[in-house]
């Protein structure tokens, strides 16, 4: 790779790449997103190039590994091009048939194709498929077509173009207007205005200021800002030293958590390749403009996405929140001025500053602008990454592009924000989805986790749930949140193991209230959404567990009675051999029997038994 | 530095820039009570006791008075019923995990409370997680003898590998400041035990009372340069 | 102890406070654990009080005091695990292997742990086994996977 040592010779570079491409080749994409690698995608990727290898193509179709392609509950998945052919839950197998049919054949394998579910017809275009023709995805746009190892890929797709704007164009304070004016807003939870805490940084006297990406994405059931790092890791790159310039810094962090290797990886790469290339580093294409940017991995602490915890951690102590002010764009890392914002912010700024702040400000609603990226799961016939302009609607997005709710069950509630988000009934899907929508319905937007449930998942268990989680995550500085999610977890193993009292309503009322005005940090302050949304739109749900001793959605297993019925029992002792305690029993040969005095009911044998013979009530 | 002027419950007032809301308050002697709180140490807002109602109805939101600086027209409420209701059920919480800590069951009292409606865990348990102790250690005596370790819920106060600490001075000043009484050492034929090690008790070389223990008195005088023979007679006889 | 070792880790960091945690990674990558006695140089080396350093080793759930196993086996109960039986799928590991959650077994083959999002929640319930990802793993799955590793 050269160094670059001009704007002129970047020019010259990314014309001589794009030069080198057709863009008739024929082009097999594979995923290897969150979603599809654990499915198989690296054997996959193997498969295509040892068949092309075989039937002689090898040299004429160009194979790559991407990023994720959204639709992850039918993958793998495969992207043909420039046809645009999209296969799902491609395996091994049918690679040959692949190769064969549409490689060399030009035809497509309906088997492989997505099929509508109303009309059963067959959509083999990409653009065919519901799930993706009403998205609009602007930082997830390049995933499913882009190496993200190669930076000439990011290149040939007018990558770093932005940061040839700032530098020669654009004073900072250019940037931060067009920021400003944009209307972005951190796409990490709060929904700061982006532009305002850049400003409030460049003004801070201090000096050197920092930038840090945060990649701690620890919301379970969010994994958008993993898939943008480990698919598209020169956006977030681009996109810090936009900030960098702007803010005046001359060193950025980016802080990922170590469950999330291949993200590490894949950043690190793209670090020394913008190094190697003279996009990081010293002068920056010969400007007067320095910037260098470093890993710092998380060591697992869920606390540590919260900004002056991630600070505390770069620095070397404890992920514990400190009060603020000061807040970190006065006194942030090792106390000096810091700008903190989240992977999915960061990759948007290339484009607001390359197409302008009015374009990327006429998508959304009056106070939120652009698009956000849902990671949209449970429930849901298609789960996966959706990208969408907010104020889409929550029913847009649960039934139009997430299919409806599988197994034709019912839509109960949907749950967005990460743990300390809140659980939404049926009676707001029409909701428009912006950052003050979701709060005024007693949840928040958070990073984008949306996990849609149905008349199978128990509320007040999905509340034990987060605050268990959040116990076991919470630093325990401040008293009302380490105390306070102690009580309520105490509270509601009893409810839901049979032992809850009327008044324990009333005071899990009381501690939520305290712990969401007193607590020390953000964390703190929305842990007790879990169990303030639950307890207004499914208040009954509760009473049923704590009255009739009930578990509606038979989930909580203490509330439950297992059997087995001996008529569907083929005495195939596979609960024997799962059931831990020993409490399944009977002659060879003849129906089991479980022993409810000694039955922990654990559960396992439901899952073990394949003819569904275990019997719940 | 200038002066800035806000109100504290109506009042109309000012304060040095810098000064925090508990010391403004405090100085007007309004009493908020605080258990991590010590004028010789940074605070860090554990407790959550000294909480305060800041800005105008009802775009209002309560914070920790022991680091939030003063603000130009701040409106600051000390005892609003939004305070005080955080407060009571702070005070609640702390008297399940520490039930038999005597500041808390006074706090408590005065704030109304005669009994917690919360599940004691330990009811033996004292500490507070307050942090008075290891910043203490920390930033004032200056060897970090103990620390914080582990997350909730096991979160405590405790020496490196819950062993005697080979930094520990034996001064005591981690058992003075506690709020609750929870670190204790004994003194017995001129030996302090504390942290699970024993220290060597000096007498005063002129009337022979225990001063405090040796490896206190030569930590101090490097620190300060004196000779350590100085510190060997008691502050009463010098 | 393997100074070493340890010195080759060392090397690598400007032994600042803020190396504190890269440095302790790279420990626990290389030791399989945290040593005492490499904690209480790397506590000097890098100018730390080793109650800081001992209050980092506990806070951080990457961190462990006492060895771990060849093989880590992380199960996934986020919330969409949770939802399609990732703590059924921990218990049942944890049958299989004779082990609880959070401790290694006794041939030091294996450490079960539980973690709360592994990101891909589309293919719940899913965990790794060191730096393999398992999709859609149901109860009766297990044994054929871990029988790689033993």
């Amino acid at each position: 790779m050269p160094f670059i040592e001009s704007v002129d010779h970047l020019t010259e570079y990314r014309r001589r790449v794009r030069a080198a491409r057709d863009p008739q080749q024929l082009q097999v994409l594979v995923c290897g997103g969150p979603g599809c690698l654990p499915l198989g995608s690296e054997e996959l990727a193997a498969a295509f190039a040892a068949e092309m290898e075989a039937r002689g193509i090898a040299g004429k179709v160009l194979l790559k590994t991407t990023g994720c392609h959204g639709l992850c509950s039918h993958g793998v998945r495969v992207l043909i091009r420039p046809q645009e052919i999209s296969y799902q839950k491609v395996t091994v197998e049918d690679v040959p048939e692949i190769v064969e049919t549409t490689l060399l054949s030009g035809g497509v394998v309906e088997r492989l194709v997505y099929h509508h579910p109303e009309s059963q017809a067959p959509c083999p275009h990409k653009m065919d498929i519901p799930f993706y023709q009403t998205q609009n995805p602007l930082v997830l746009r390049k995933l499913d077509v882009i190496d993200p190892e190669s930076l000439d890929d990011y290149l040939a797709l007018g990558g770093y173009r932005t940061l040839r704007k700032i530098l020669f164009q654009m004073t900072p304070e250019q940037v931060i207007e067009a920021v400003e004016k944009s209307g972005l807003r951190g796409r990490g939870g709060g929904g700061f205005p982006t532009g305002r805490k850049w400003r409030l940084c460049r003004e801070a006297q201090a000096q050197p200021k920092f930038v840090i990406c945060n990649g701690d994405e620890g919301d379970p059931g969010a994994f958008m800002d993993r898939a943008v790092m480990e698919g598209d890791p020169h956006a977030v790159i681009e996109g810090m030293i936009v900030g960098g310039y702007a803010i005046g810094a001359m060193r950025g962090y980016i802080y990922v958590r170590h469950e999330y290797p291949l993200a590490v990886k894949r950043l690190q790469k793209a670090i020394d390749q913008a190094r190697e290339f003279g996009l990081l580093g010293t002068n920056i294409l010969r400007s007067n403009f320095s910037f260098d940017i470093q890993i710092s991995q998380g060591a697992g602490a869920f606390v540590c996405g919260e900004e002056t915890a991630l600070i505390a951690s770069i620095e070397g102590k404890i992920g514990e929140p400190n009060p603020r002010p000061p807040y970190p764009v006065q006194a942030g890392l090792f106390g000096l001025p810091t700008v903190i914002n989240n992977v999915e912010t960061w990759a948007n700024v290339p484009e607001i500053i390359n197409m302008g702040p009015e374009w990327f400000a006429a998508m959304g609603t009056d106070k939120s602008k652009g698009t956000k990226i849902f990671s949209l799961v449970g429930a849901v016939n298609n789960t996966g990454l959706v990208e969408v302009p907010m104020g889409t609607s929550l029913r847009q997005i649960i039934f139009g592009m997430g299919g409806g709710i599988a197994h034709n069950r019912e839509f109960k509630a949907v749950q967005t924000g990460g743990p300390s988000g809140g659980c939404i009934p049926p009676q707001y899907l029409d909701l428009p989805v912006d950052y003050d929508s979701l709060q005024q319905v007693g949840s928040i937007m958070g990073s984008g986790g949306m996990i849609v449930m149905d008349n199978h998942d128990c509320m007040v268990d999905v509340a034990r749930y987060f605050i268990s989680f959040l116990m076991e995550e919470s630093c325990g500085k401040c008293t009302p949140c380490r105390e306070g999610l102690k009580q309520l977890i105490t509270i509601l193993n009893e409810i839901t193991t049979g032992k809850g009292e009327a008044h324990h309503v009333d005071l899990m009322e009381d501690i939520c209230q305290t712990m969401a005005t007193a607590s020390l940090c953000g964390l703190g302050q929305s842990a007790a959404n879990p169990v303030r949304s639950t307890l207004k739109y499914f208040r009954e749900e509760y009473e049923r567990h704590i009255r009739d001793k009930k578990c509606p959605a038979k989930v909580c297993r203490q509330l439950l009675i297992y059997t087995i019925d001996p008529n569907e029992c083929t005495s195939c002792l596979a609960c024997v051999r799962e059931c831990p305690v020993g409490a399944i029993s009977g002659p060879k040969k003849e129906p089991q029997v479980i022993d409810q005095d000694i039955c922990v009911k654990c559960g396992l044998c439901v899952d073990a038994c394949q003819f569904d013979a275990v019997k719940v009530e | 530095m200038g002066e800035v002027s806000f109100y504290i419950n109506d009042l109309y007032t000012s304060a040095p820039v810098g000064t925090t809301l508990l010391e403004a308050v405090r100085s007007m002697d309004i009493e908020i009570p605080t258990l991590c709180h010590h004028p010789d140490l940074k605070s860090e807002g554990q407790c959550r006791l000294c909480l305060v109602e800041i800005g105008d109805w009802p775009q209002t939101r309560l914070v920790n008075s022991c680091t939030y600086p003063v603000e130009k027209g701040l409106k600051v409420q000390t005892h609003s019923e939004n305070v005080l209701q955080a407060r009571r059920l702070v005070l609640e919480l702390l008297l399940a995990r520490a039930p038999k800590a005597e500041i808390i069951q006074k706090l408590a009292a005065e704030h109304g409370i005669s009994q917690s409606r919360f599940t004691s865990e330990d009811p033996e348990e004292l500490c507070i997680l307050c942090g008075l102790c290891v910043r203490t250690c920390r930033d004032i005596v200056g060897v970090s003898a103990i620390g914080m370790i582990n997350r909730t819920p096991a979160k405590m106060v405790s020496t490196p590998f819950k062993e005697p600490s080979e930094v520990c001075i034996g001064c005591g000043s981690c058992a003075f400041v506690c709020p609750t009484g929870v670190i204790t050492y004994t003194e017995k034929n001129g030996i302090r035990s504390i942290w699970g090690r024993d220290f060597e008790l000096v007498a005063c070389e002129t009337c022979g009372s225990y001063i405090a223990p040796r490896a206190s008195l030569e930590y101090w005088a490097k620190q300060t340069g004196d000779p350590v023979e100085r510190y060997y007679i008691c502050r009463n006889c010098r | 102890m393997d100074l070493q070792r340890l010195e080759g880790i060392l090397s690598r960091y400007a032994c600042q406070p803020a190396d504190l945690i890269p440095v302790l990674q790279d420990i626990q990558d290389s030791y399989n654990y945290l040593p005492k006695d490499e904690l209480k140089v790397v506590a000097e080396r890098l100018h730390l009080p080793l109650a800081q350093v001992f209050s980092v080793a506990t806070f951080f759930t990457m961190f462990s005091l006492v060895p771990k196993g060849k093989h880590v086996c992380k199960v996934c109960v986020g919330t969409t695990c949770h939802l399609k039986g990732g703590q059924r799928l921990a218990e049942s590991l944890s049958n299989r292997l004779g082990v609880d959650i959070g401790y290694t077994t006794k041939d030091m083959n294996f450490t079960l742990e539980t973690v709360a999002c592994l990101g891909s929640c589309a293919q719940a319930p899913v965990m790794m086994i060191d730096d393999t990802y398992y999709a859609r793993v149901t109860v009766d799955k297990v044994p054929k996977i871990l029988k790689k590793y033993q």
